[in-house]
C-alpha cells in the first residue's frame, strides 16, 4: 500500500452525555443537526472538502446509528479502494481486548490501521463540532512551522474559557503551556479538537502513553502536556471562523438558532463548501393553504399546516391544522397533530405530539425542554385547550 | 427468481412538451418539484427488484446521461447487472425504429442473463408495481404482455396516444395508431413484459424483413399468432401530453392526498441526490399551497407553486400557479404567474411574466 500524505482519525465513540435523553440510543456524533445533517457530516464533509482520502472513524457508545449512518462512505465520496471511511470499534486481539480508555488509547488501539498507510501526518478530529474549515491549510501551516503537532485553537468569551483546553502561546503562536479547563484562564484560545501530528512522533507518543500505568490516555490531559513537557514544538493554528461545540441541550438549540440569522454566520447552503450527508428520500416539503412559514429552515419531506415561526424542521415531519411551533427543533420523522403549541424546545426523533399539546417554556429565562426520541406526548387537559 | 432485464425505450418519444425539449429528451424533463420523469420508472423497476436496466435514448441525452450518472441513486451501481445507456450506434444515421436501434445492441440482449424483458417509455409518472404485472404474464402464459390505462383527463386535440382493442378474454384484439383517446379508451402505455428469447427473435426477423417499430411490427402484426394479454393498470397516472397538462398534473400535486399516494405508503421515488440544504423562509417570507424542494430561499410570497431545488424568490416577489425549475430566480418585486420557467431562469426586478391557460413558458437560463 502506497504512503499517504495524511489521514484522519476521528473520534466519534462519545456517549455525549451533557446532552441527556438525546444520547440515550444514539453516540453524539449521530445526534441529527440542521435539519438534514447529523453532527458527523461536519467533520466529514470538511475531510473531503481538505482533499483527505482515508478516514478511520473510532465508534464506540451506541455504535449501530452512527456505523449505519457512515456506511461505505459513499455519501462523502469516501467509498475508495484504498482508503476511504473506516469504522472502528474496540476490538479483541490475541492478548484480549479492552474499551478504548481515552482519547488517545483509542487511536493507539489502531496504530495497525494507519500503519497501513504509512502516513506522514495524522489528523485527530472530534465528532461533535460545528464549523467549516479546511483542514490543508492547517497542514500548510504545520509544515510552514516544521511543528511537531499543530492544534487549531479559537478565542473563546474570556468568561466561558475555563470550559475548554487553553493555549497559552508565545509570540509565534508556539504553545508553551496548556491547560485542560483552567479555573484561571491566562489566554482565550481554546482547543477546537483538532489536532495535527507527526505520525512518527505521535506513535511513540502512544506508545509510551500506554506504557504509563496513572495515563488517563487522552489527548488533552496526557498526550499534549507530555510533548510540552518535552519541549517538543507545538504550534497554535487560529480559526476565525464559526465553530460551536453542540454539546448541550442549550449550546445545541443555540447552533440551531444561529442558522436562522437573516445573514447566519454559519451557512449551510454554501455551494463552495457543501456539507455532504446521507441523503433520507422524501419528496418536496408541502406548505398548505393554512400555514404560515417565517424565518424556518425545513428540509423535505414535511407536511405543514400550520405555523413555524423561527424554527428548524427535519425530514418528515407532520404539523397539524391551528398548531404552532415557534422558536424550537424538530427532529426527523415526528407527527405533530393539531392546535399543538411548542416553543423553545428540541423534539427528538419519532415523537408524537397530540392534538392540543403544550411543550416548552416561553420564558427566556427557562431551560430548553427537551423530548427525548419516540416519546408520545398527549394532552393532560383535553377539553380545555389554552395557549398562552 | 426469475431474471428480469428491464429495459427503457427513449425511441419512440414525442416532443409534446416544447421549450421543455428543447434541449433534452422528454424523460428528463423535470417534475414535482425534485424529480424528472424518467425517476418514476427507473423507481418501478428497482421496487421490482429489477437489476439490470439499459435505457435507449434516441437524441439530446446528455441530460439524461447526466441525471442517471452510475445509477448509484438507484442502488444500479452494481458490478453484476446495473445500468446500461445505449445510444444509437450510427450518430449520422436516422433511427428508423427501436427494433433497429434493439437491433443494433442485439449482443447486449443476447448476453444478458435474463429470461423476461420488460419494456417501459421514461415519461409515465406512475407507480406500476411491475411484479403484478409479471405475475400477469405468467398466469395466462402470454406472449406477449401488453400494459393499457383507461384514458381519463381533458379532451385531447393532437392525434397522440395509440390505444388498443381489449376482449373479453383480455386478449389485445386491435391496436389503433395515433388516436385521440375518448375518456375510457384503452390507451396503450408501451410497455411490455416478452420473454427474452422471443424479444431477440422478433427483433432479427423484423430487422431482416425491414421492419422497425416493436409495437407496430412485432406485437399488432403478431396479434393472432400470439398470445399477447392486455394489463390494465388502474392506478394513478397523469396523461402528459401538452404543456397545459404537464403544468396542471404538476399542480395535481398540491393534493396532499395525491402527494401520500405517490411517495407515502409505497415505494419511494429515487432521483439524483443533489446535497441541498433544507430551505430557509425569512422573515418577510409568504408561503401557502404550495410544493417545495431543498436548497431553495424564500423572502417574497410563493401560492400555489412548485419549487424545485435551489430556486431564490427575493423580497417583494410573487410566485402564483406556476412551476419554477431548478437553481431559478425570482428577483426584487417580479410577478410570476401561471408560467413555467426552466432551470437557471432569472426574472429580473420588477418585471412580470403572466401566462394565461395555456402557461408560459420560458426557456432554460433566460433573463427576463
Amino acid at each position: 500500500m502506497g504512503a499517504k500524505k495524511w489521514i484522519a482519525m476521528l473520534l466519534a465513540g462519545g456517549q455525549g452525555s451533557r446532552l441527556g435523553e438525546l444520547t440515550i440510543g444514539l453516540a453524539k456524533p449521530a445526534v441529527p443537526f440542521g435539519g438534514k445533517y447529523r453532527i458527523i457530516d461536519f467533520p466529514l464533509s470538511n475531510c473531503t472538502h481538505s482533499g483527505i482520502d482515508t478516514v478511520g472513524v473510532l465508534t464506540q457508545y451506541q455504535p449501530l446509528i452512527l456505523n449505519d449512518y457512515v456506511g461505505n462512505g459513499k455519501a462523502w465520496d469516501l467509498d475508495l479502494d484504498v482508503g476511504g471511511v473506516s469504522v472502528l470499534p474496540p476490538y479483541q486481539g490475541k492478548e484480549g481486548g479492552e474499551w478504548y480508555k481515552g482519547t488517545a488509547n483509542a487511536v493507539y488501539q489502531n496504530i495497525q490501521y494507519i500503519d497501513n498507510y504509512d502516513p506522514e501526518h495524522v489528523l485527530i478530529l472530534s465528532g461533535d463540532h460545528i464549523y467549516k474549515m479546511d483542514y490543508s491549510k492547517m497542514l500548510d501551516y504545520h509544515v510552514e512551522k516544521n511543528a511537531e503537532a499543530t492544534i487549531a485553537v479559537i478565542q473563546v468569551p474570556w468568561q466561558e474559557a475555563s470550559r475548554f483546553g487553553i493555549m497559552n502561546t508565545n509570540n509565534d503562536d508556539k504553545i508553551t503551556q496548556f491547560d485542560e479547563k483552567p479555573k484561571y484562564p491566562k489566554s482565550n484560545l481554546a482547543s477546537m479538537g483538532v489536532y495535527l501530528f507527526n505520525w512518527k512522533k505521535l506513535r511513540q507518543y502512544l506508545i509510551n502513553d500506554e506504557k504509563d500505568a496513572d495515563s488517563s490516555n487522552d489527548f488533552g490531559s496526557n498526550i499534549i502536556p507530555k510533548m510540552l513537557e518535552d519541549r517538543k514544538k507545538l504550534y497554535a493554528y487560529r480559526f476565525n471562523d464559526y465553530w460551536k461545540d453542540v454539546g448541550t441541550v442549550e449550546s445545541l438549540w443555540q447552533a440551531h438558532m444561529d442558522l436562522l440569522e437573516e445573514k447566519p454566520n454559519f451557512q449551510l447552503d454554501d455551494q463552495q463548501w457543501k456539507i455532504f450527508a446521507r441523503n433520507a428520500n422524501h419528496p418536496p416539503q408541502y406548505i398548505s393553504a393554512n400555514a404560515e412559514v417565517s424565518q424556518s429552515l425545513i428540509n423535505e419531506g414535511c407536511m405543514i399546516h400550520g405555523n413555524i415561526e423561527h424554527s428548524v424542521l427535519s425530514y418528515n415531519v407532520q404539523v397539524g391544522n391551528g398548531s404552532t411551533i415557534k422558536d424550537s427543533v424538530i427532529m426527523p420523522n415526528v407527527t405533530i397533530g393539531e392546535n399543538v403549541h411548542i416553543e423553545r424546545s428540541i423534539i427528538a426523533s419519532n415523537c408524537i405530539i397530540e392534538d392540543g399539546a403544550v411543550v416548552g417554556n416561553s420564558a427566556v429565562t427557562a431551560d430548553i425542554t427537551l423530548i427525548g426520541e419516540n416519546q408520545t406526548i398527549i394532552n393532560p387537559n383535553k377539553k380545555k385547550i389554552t395557549l398562552n | 427468481m426469475e431474471s428480469v432485464l428491464g429495459i427503457i425505450n427513449l425511441i419512440n418519444e414525442k416532443q409534446h412538451l416544447k421549450e421543455l425539449t428543447a434541449h433534452r429528451n422528454v424523460a428528463s424533463v423535470p417534475f414535482g418539484g425534485r424529480y424528472r420523469l424518467i425517476d418514476f420508472t427507473m423507481s418501478n423497476f428497482i421496487n421490482a427488484d429489477v437489476s439490470k436496466v439499459a435505457v435507449f435514448p434516441k437524441e439530446k441525452y446528455l441530460s439524461v446521461m447526466d441525471h442517471l450518472g452510475s445509477g448509484k441513486e438507484w442502488n444500479l451501481d452494481r458490478r453484476s447487472g446495473g445500468l446500461f445507456i445505449l445510444p444509437p450506434i450510427h450518430p449520422d444515421e436516422t433511427v428508423t425504429g427501436d427494433m433497429k436501434q434493439f437491433y443494433d445492441h442485439l449482443s447486449f440482449f443476447e448476453r444478458a442473463a435474463a429470461d423476461t424483458v420488460i419494456i417501459s417509455p421514461g415519461c409515465h409518472v406512475s407507480k406500476l408495481d411491475f411484479n403484478e404485472v409479471l405475475a400477469y404474464h405468467k398466469k395466462h402464459d402470454a406472449d406477449i404482455t401488453v400494459v393499457y390505462k383507461d384514458y381519463v383527463g381533458e379532451v385531447i386535440e393532437k392525434p397522440i396516444y395509440h390505444t388498443c382493442s381489449v376482449d373479453s378474454n383480455e386478449d389485445i384484439s386491435d391496436i389503433s395508431f395515433y388516436t385521440i383517446p375518448r375518456p375510457g379508451d384503452h390507451v396503450c402505455l408501451e410497455t411490455f413484459v416478452i420473454s427474452k428469447s422471443l424479444l431477440v427473435n422478433l427483433i432479427k426477423s423484423c430487422v431482416a424483413s425491414g421492419e422497425y417499430d416493436f409495437l407496430k411490427d412485432a406485437v399488432k402484426a403478431n396479434l393472432h399468432r400470439f398470445t399477447v394479454k392486455g394489463y390494465n393498470f388502474t392506478g394513478d397516472m397523469p396523461f402528459i401530453h401538452s404543456i397545459e397538462s404537464f403544468h396542471s398534473s404538476n399542480m395535481n400535486f398540491l393534493k396532499p392526498s395525491v402527494i401520500r399516494s405517490f411517495f407515502g405508503d409505497t415505494w419511494d421515488v429515487y432521483t439524483k441526490i443533489k446535497h441541498e440544504a433544507p430551505t430557509k423562509y425569512s422573515r418577510s417570507s409568504s408561503v401557502t399551497n404550495s410544493l417545495i424542494a431543498n436548497g431553495c430561499d424564500i423572502e417574497g410570497t410563493v401560492e400555489n407553486s412548485i419549487l424545485f431545488r435551489g430556486v431564490k424568490v427575493k423580497k417583494g416577489a410573487i410566485v402564483r400557479n406556476s412551476i419554477i425549475m431548478q437553481k431559478g430566480e425570482i428577483e426584487e418585486g417580479a410577478i410570476v404567474e401561471n408560467t413555467i420557467t426552466d432551470k437557471e431562469v432569472k426574472i429580473t426586478k420588477e418585471k412580470t411574466v403572466i401566462g394565461s391557460e395555456q402557461p408560459a413558458v420560458i426557456k432554460k437560463a433566460e433573463v427576463i
